[in-house]
């Protein structure tokens, strides 16, 4: 856990620049995938930041609903740059839509379009593993395991350790796998699949788990479900492609 | 075509994946169950969100002996600050203001001074200058701003009416709307 880094007079918050850091790398790699899918890389880069600015947008207005009179009666505090009063939620909502409008509008045809953004996204992965680990957030459960490490008052999971590996690892699977060009979609969903796997393992060893219905973790839930969708997913893209080959091209 | 987009195509051997995945996946997720309690930071303190708030007894500028622990019941902002630092300097009104409109709803604001880092003269003028009405904390041995793992001032945390740490605002300074909604959410104990 190393929150803070000290350069000179600036204490920069490390979490923060390594998510940021992350983005960067990530857009990159989607803008340089997509020679491989055959997409202007200047549409995929701009889909990915009007996503970021109409998701911090969102995120801010879904807050201010919330408190609708404050925000009525000062309404420059819309402007303030405080990560603390955004809606998460909200903001996701908001960025994929419109993300979504922007492709539709630019006639980017979705899979490719997915298929380049997979393994940015995975490297994105283990950005957010790093900042993780960094702020000592998505920490592990209290455990006796011999590599156990003493974080927020108990011996705990290196949970932030498992995520990293867990990030790497999918992405040295998309990394070769990416290459064979099998069908369409495919690349995204099979990163979708891994990363619901890893998220439906690795949640066992977290100590910051919601629980519903008494004692489900809700994230293992929602990871299997993705896992199921996307699974079945991967088979109906992959027989929609043998279709599409088996039709003289007209 | 390799092995596995092979094996993606079959119906019957992919069905037989999608099966095992979800027969492992169930009996995980039931193997991962745990006591709604055991999770997050439960009744450990620790200075962060989902953790008990670590107990304290501080003197305050008027003399009394305050502690963290007689406050429970209340929702608590923890405010630590120190009488040179400018964003503290600029946050105070609100939270004066905030503590005022909220007082009666079981709010308790209590201000730590990081007194090891400052003045007590300093730290008299500067609550004059403000007109504060809440208790101002004097941390002489600077074991508050230990315990809390202070980086930056001013440091904020919102602590709800059980003694758990809800919110952590590293920095400011706040404006009024961002700490009357933070307020608000526990007064209406929303999560």
């Amino acid at each position: 856990m190393y929150p803070i880094l000290q350069i000179g007079p600036l204490a920069i918050q490390l979490p923060g620049l390594l998510l940021l850091v992350g983005f960067w790398i990530g857009t990159h790699i989607a803008e340089r995938e997509t020679a491989r899918y055959k997409l202007d890389p200047g549409l995929i880069s701009n889909m990915i930041f009007i996503a970021l600015a109409a998701g911090i947008v969102g995120a801010r207005l879904g807050y201010a609903l919330k408190y609708i009179d404050l925000y009525l009666s000062e309404p420059l505090n819309l402007l303030a740059l405080n990560p603390n009063t955004l809606s998460i939620m909200e903001g996701i909502v908001v960025g994929l839509i419109a993300a979504m409008i922007y492709a539709q509008r630019k006639g980017l045809s979705l899979l490719p379009t997915l298929d380049t953004l997979a393994l940015g996204a995975a490297v994105f992965a283990i950005f957010v593993a790093l900042a993780h680990l960094s702020s000592g957030d998505a920490f592990g459960a209290a455990t006796t395991v011999p590599w156990a490490i003493e974080l927020w008052g108990a011996d705990r999971h290196p949970s932030q350790i498992y995520e990293l590996l867990f990030a790497v690892g999918v992405t040295l699977v998309i990394l070769p796998v990416r290459k064979t060009r099998a069908f369409s979609g495919f690349i995204f969903t099979l990163f979708v699949a891994l990363a619901a796997i890893s998220r439906l393992f690795l949640e066992c060893f977290r100590g910051d788990s919601s629980i519903v219905f008494g004692s489900i973790r809700s994230a293992q839930l929602i990871s299997f479900a993705v896992m199921i969708f996307a699974l079945i997913a991967l088979h109906l893209l992959s027989r929609n492609n043998v279709e599409m080959k088996a039709q003289p091209p007209a | 075509m390799n092995k596995f987009h092979t094996l993606v195509q079959d119906t019957v051997r992919w069905s037989l994946v999608v099966i095992g995945a979800a027969i492992i996946g169930v009996l995980w997720i039931w193997a991962s169950t745990v006591p709604a309690e055991a999770t997050t930071g439960g009744f450990i303190p620790s200075p962060r969100e989902g953790f008990l708030a670590p107990d304290f007894t501080l003197e305050s500028l008027s003399g009394d002996e305050i502690s963290l622990s007689d406050m429970r019941g209340k929702v608590i902002v923890l405010n630590l600050w120190a009488s040179w630092c400018p964003p503290c300097r600029a946050e105070m009104p609100a939270l004066q203001r905030v503590y005022q409109e909220n007082k009666e709803r079981g709010l308790e604001v209590l201000a730590v001074n990081m007194t090891a880092q400052d003045s007590l003269a300093d730290v008299e003028a500067f609550v004059q200058e403000f007109n504060l009405t809440f208790p101002i904390l004097l941390d002489t041995s600077g074991e508050v701003g230990n315990t809390y793992l202070m980086r930056a001032l001013p440091t904020t945390f919102f602590i709800d009416r059980e003694g758990v740490i809800q919110r952590v605002i590293v920095g400011g300074p706040m404006s009024e709307v961002t700490l009357q909604s933070t307020v608000e959410q526990l007064l209406e104990g929303v999560p």
